[in-house]
C-alpha cells in the first residue's frame, strides 16, 4: 500500500464519486451554520422546494452579529436584529439544532464545534467561514466555503471539490517561555507570505505542535487561511483523545472505544513525501507583532518597523501603503508603538487557556491610562462560566478591563465593537486587514499575553522581559 | 447559475496585491439576508469618502475621486484587472455577489485565493488567470488607453487584446462546463443522490458515530 498523508486519509475515506478529471463528491459530516453566511442558502432551498438532506448532521449558532453586552434585551441594532431572527426561523423550519443567544453552550462557532465535542477527529467539517480551518486540530479534513456551497451541503451533504496538494509544516525544538501558539502561526505565515499555502492543504508537525495543548493547536490550524490554505490539520494523539473524551457529543462507551481504535490511523505515515515542506526552528521564535495591512507583515517584538524600500519591487508599493493606513515610520521600535485599545478574544484566542494566559500577565496591574478600552470577550458561554469559577474576570475587571459576553465581536466588528478612525489596537484575533475592525481602525494581531502586557502598559512591551 | 459564454467589456485596473474581501465588501453590509443590492458598496471604504452604513442612500454619499472605479475613464467598467492572491481572506460569498451587482462579469489576476476563486466560479462571475508577465502588459495597455477594452471568450479560453493579441487561459473543465451551460451544482449532485446513500450505508458500519448528529 503506498504511503499517505493525513490529508490523504481524510479525502480518501470520504469520496462519495470521482470524475475521470478528479474532481470528487467529497461527504460532509457535520456542517456548522451562523447567521452571516446562511440566509440565502437557507432561501435557496425554499426557492428549489429542497430540504436539508441529513438535518441531524448541521449545528446553528449565532456569533457573528451579536452584542457583546446586554444580552437580556433584544439586539437594538434592527438589521443584525433581522439576521440573527432569521437563523431561528430557518433552523426551526428545517429541524436543525441551534443554541440561543442565551444558552450557556453560545459561542464562536469554531469553539463551541470542539467544545462540545460536535467536531471529533477523522471527520469532514465545513462552514460558511474561512476560520472553519480551526478544527483540523482535531485531526478533521475542515475548512471554509461561500454561501452557494453552504446551501450545496445543505441539500446533498456533499461539496464537488478537487484535492488540494500536501504541504507539511515542520515546526520542531522547543518554544521560549512566553511564545505561544500564536507566535508560531505568525512566524510561519511571515515566512510563506498570505499565498504561500494556496493551493494545499497543511499539516502541522514536528516537536512543537506535539508539545501544544490541542487548544493551541486550534489557534494554529485556525490562521491556516491566513496563509492562503483553505485546510489545516494536526495528527491524532493522547492530547487529542484526552481532549475529545467527555465532550457532550463526543461519541462513549463502546462507541468511544470503536472510535479510538479507528483514529489511531490518523496520521500522515512514516515515507510519506509532501508536495511541499517547510522546516521551522521553534526556539528562534520570538513573540510576533504584526505592523502592517496583511497577516505576512510581521515581525518579533524585539525588531523594528521594516523599510518598504528594502522589499523586494512586486512588495514594495504594498508596503508603503500599509505604512500610511497604519501611520508608521519604518525604523520605529515595535516596543515604541503606543496603542488605544486592546481586544482579547476571537476564534483564535478566546479560550480558557487564552484567558489564563492574558490573566497571568495582567494580575496585579492596571489597564494604562491612555488604552480608552480593553475588552475581554470569552469564546463561548462555557467558557466565560469556566473563567469565572477561576476569577479570571475578577482579575481582569480589577484592572480595568471590560468582561463581555461571547461572541465575533470586534475581530470584525460586525456588532457594536468596534475601532473608531484612526484608533490602534492590540488584537487577538486573525486579521490586521484595512477597516477589518472598524474603517480607519489599526490593527496589530498578537498572542493573549502579549495583548495583555500592551494594555497594562499602553505600548507593546517584550512579554519574555514583563 | 447565470451563464457565461463570451463577454466583452470596458476594463479598470486594480493595482495592489492581496485585495481581501473585507476590502471588497465591508462587513456592515453581511446583515443583509438578499444576494443581491452589494454593487453600490463594492469597496466601500475606498470608494466613499464618507462612512457607510446598510440602509442609507448611497447616491448622496462623497465619492472618493481618486479610487479607480470614481474615474470618468472608467465608468461602466465591467472587467476587473487585478493582481496577485486577490479575494483573500474571508469567505463571504458576498464578495463575488456585489461585482455582479455592480455590473461585474471577470475578474483577471495572476492568482486568486482559494475560497473566492470558488465562490466566483459558483455565480458565473468568470476569475481568470494569466501569467504575470501577460497581466503586467494588459496594466500598461489600459492605463495608457482610453476605452481599453478585452473580449473574452470562454470557449475558447482566450482573452483577446483590442488590437488583435490573444492570450490562453486555463480553467478546470468541470467549472467551464458548468459555466458555459448555467447549469445547477446542486441538481447535478443530487443526480448521484443513490451513491451518497450507497456510501452513507458503508460508512454508518464503519463509523456509525459519525451518524448520531444532532437533534433539534
Amino acid at each position: 500500500m503506498t504511503a499517505k498523508t493525513l490529508y490523504d486519509k481524510l479525502w480518501d475515506a470520504h469520496v462519495v464519486h470521482q470524475d475521470d478529471d478528479g474532481t470528487c463528491l467529497l461527504y460532509i459530516d457535520c456542517h456548522l451554520v451562523h447567521e452571516v453566511t446562511s440566509p440565502q442558502a437557507f432561501e435557496g432551498l425554499r426557492l428549489a422546494g429542497r430540504s436539508p438532506w441529513r438535518p441531524n448532521s448541521n449545528l446553528a449558532v449565532p456569533d457573528h452579529n451579536i452584542p457583546t453586552t446586554h444580552r437580556d434585551a433584544p439586539i437594538a441594532d434592527p438589521v443584525s436584529k433581522l439576521q440573527v431572527d432569521t437563523l431561528d426561523e430557518n433552523t426551526r423550519e428545517f429541524g436543525i439544532l441551534k443554541f440561543e443567544i442565551n444558552d450557556v453552550r453560545q459561542g464562536i462557532v469554531h469553539i463551541i464545534g470542539p467544545e462540545q465535542g460536535a467536531t471529533v477527529p477523522g471527520m469532514t467539517v465545513v462552514c460558511g467561514d474561512s476560520h472553519t480551518s480551526t478544527h483540523g486540530a482535531l485531526a478533521t479534513l475542515a475548512f471554509g466555503v461561500g454561501t452557494s456551497e453552504v446551501e450545496h451541503v445543505l441539500a446533498t451533504q456533499c461539496l464537488t471539490q478537487k484535492k488540494s496538494g500536501n504541504m507539511r509544516i515542520v515546526v520542531d525544538g522547543r518554544l521560549m517561555p512566553g511564545v505561544t501558539a500564536k507566535d508560531i502561526i505568525l512566524t510561519i505565515i511571515g515566512h510563506i507570505g498570505t499565498a504561500g499555502g494556496t493551493g494545499y492543504a497543511i499539516e502541522y508537525a514536528g516537536s512543537a505542535i506535539e508539545d501544544l495543548s490541542v487548544e493551541g493547536r486550534m489557534t494554529v490550524c485556525n490562521m491556516t487561511i491566513e496563509a492562503g490554505a483553505r485546510a489545516g490539520m494536526v495528527a491524532c494523539d493522547d492530547k487529542t483523545l484526552d481532549y475529545v473524551s467527555g465532550r457532550a457529543y463526543a461519541p462513549r462507551d463502546e462507541m468511544w472505544e470503536r472510535a479510538c481504535q479507528a483514529w489511531q490511523d490518523l496520521h500522515s505515515d512514516e515515507d510519506t513525501v509532501f508536495d511541499r515542506e517547510i522546516a521551522v526552528d521553534a526556539g528562534v521564535i520570538e513573540p510576533q507583532v504584526t505592523w502592517g495591512t496583511s497577516p505576512e507583515m510581521v515581525v518579533p517584538v524585539s525588531g523594528e518597523i521594516p523599510d518598504p524600500s528594502a522589499a523586494e519591487p512586486a512588495k514594495r508599493e504594498g508596503r508603503i501603503r500599509a505604512l500610511e493606513y497604519m501611520d508608521l515610520e519604518p525604523g520605529t521600535a515595535i516596543q515604541d508603538i503606543h496603542l488605544d485599545k486592546v481586544f482579547i478574544g476571537s476564534c483564535t484566542n478566546a479560550r480558557i487557556e487564552d484567558l489564563r494566559d492574558a490573566a497571568r500577565v495582567v494580575v496585579g496591574h492596571k489597564v494604562a491610562n491612555n488604552i480608552k478600552l480593553a475588552m475581554v470577550v470569552p469564546g463561548s458561554g462555557l467558557i466565560k462560566q469556566q473563567a469565572e469559577r477561576e476569577g479570571l474576570d475578577r482579575i481582569f475587571k480589577d484592572a480595568g478591563f471590560e468582561w463581555r459576553e461571547p461572541g465575533c465581536s470586534m475581530c470584525l466588528a460586525m456588532n457594536a465593537d468596534r475601532l473608531d478612525p484612526g484608533e490602534r489596537c492590540a488584537s487577538t484575533s486573525n486579521r490586521n486587514f484595512e477597516g477589518r475592525q472598524g474603517r480607519g481602525g489599526r490593527t496589530h494581531l498578537v498572542s493573549p499575553s502579549m495583548a495583555a502586557a500592551a494594555a497594562v502598559t499602553g505600548h507593546f512591551v517584550d512579554i519574555r522581559d514583563f | 447559475m447565470k451563464k457565461f459564454t463570451e463577454f466583452t467589456g470596458l476594463v479598470v485596473p486594480m493595482n495592489r496585491a492581496n485585495v481581501d474581501t473585507d476590502a471588497i465588501i465591508a462587513k456592515q453590509y453581511l446583515k443583509s439576508i438578499k444576494r443581491t443590492g452589494f454593487g453600490p458598496n463594492l469597496f466601500d471604504d475606498w470608494r466613499y469618502l464618507d462612512p457607510g452604513e446598510p440602509g442609507q442612500d448611497h447616491s448622496k454619499r462623497r465619492p472618493n475621486p481618486d479610487f479607480v472605479l470614481n474615474q470618468e475613464r472608467y465608468r461602466g467598467a465591467q472587467v476587473l484587472l487585478a493582481r496577485d492572491n486577490f479575494g483573500c481572506g474571508s469567505s463571504r460569498e458576498h464578495a463575488p455577489w456585489a461585482f455582479l451587482d455592480y455590473g461585474f462579469r471577470v475578474l483577471i489576476a495572476p492568482s486568486f485565493a482559494d475560497i473566492f476563486h470558488n465562490n466566483c466560479l459558483k455565480n458565473g462571475l468568470l476569475p481568470v488567470v494569466l501569467p504575470s508577465a501577460a497581466v503586467d502588459t494588459l496594466f500598461a495597455q489600459v492605463e495608457s488607453t482610453p476605452g481599453y477594452r478585452l473580449q473574452v471568450d470562454l470557449r475558447a479560453q482566450t482573452v483577446t487584446t483590442p488590437s488583435g493579441e490573444i492570450m490562453s487561459f486555463t480553467i478546470d473543465p468541470a467549472s467551464k462546463n458548468r459555466l458555459l451551460h448555467g447549469l445547477d451544482d446542486i441538481e447535478l449532485t443530487l443526480q448521484h443522490a443513490e451513491e451518497i446513500r450507497a456510501y452513507e450505508g458503508r460508512r454508518r458500519e464503519q463509523a456509525p458515530w459519525l451518524f448520531v448528529g444532532f437533534d433539534a
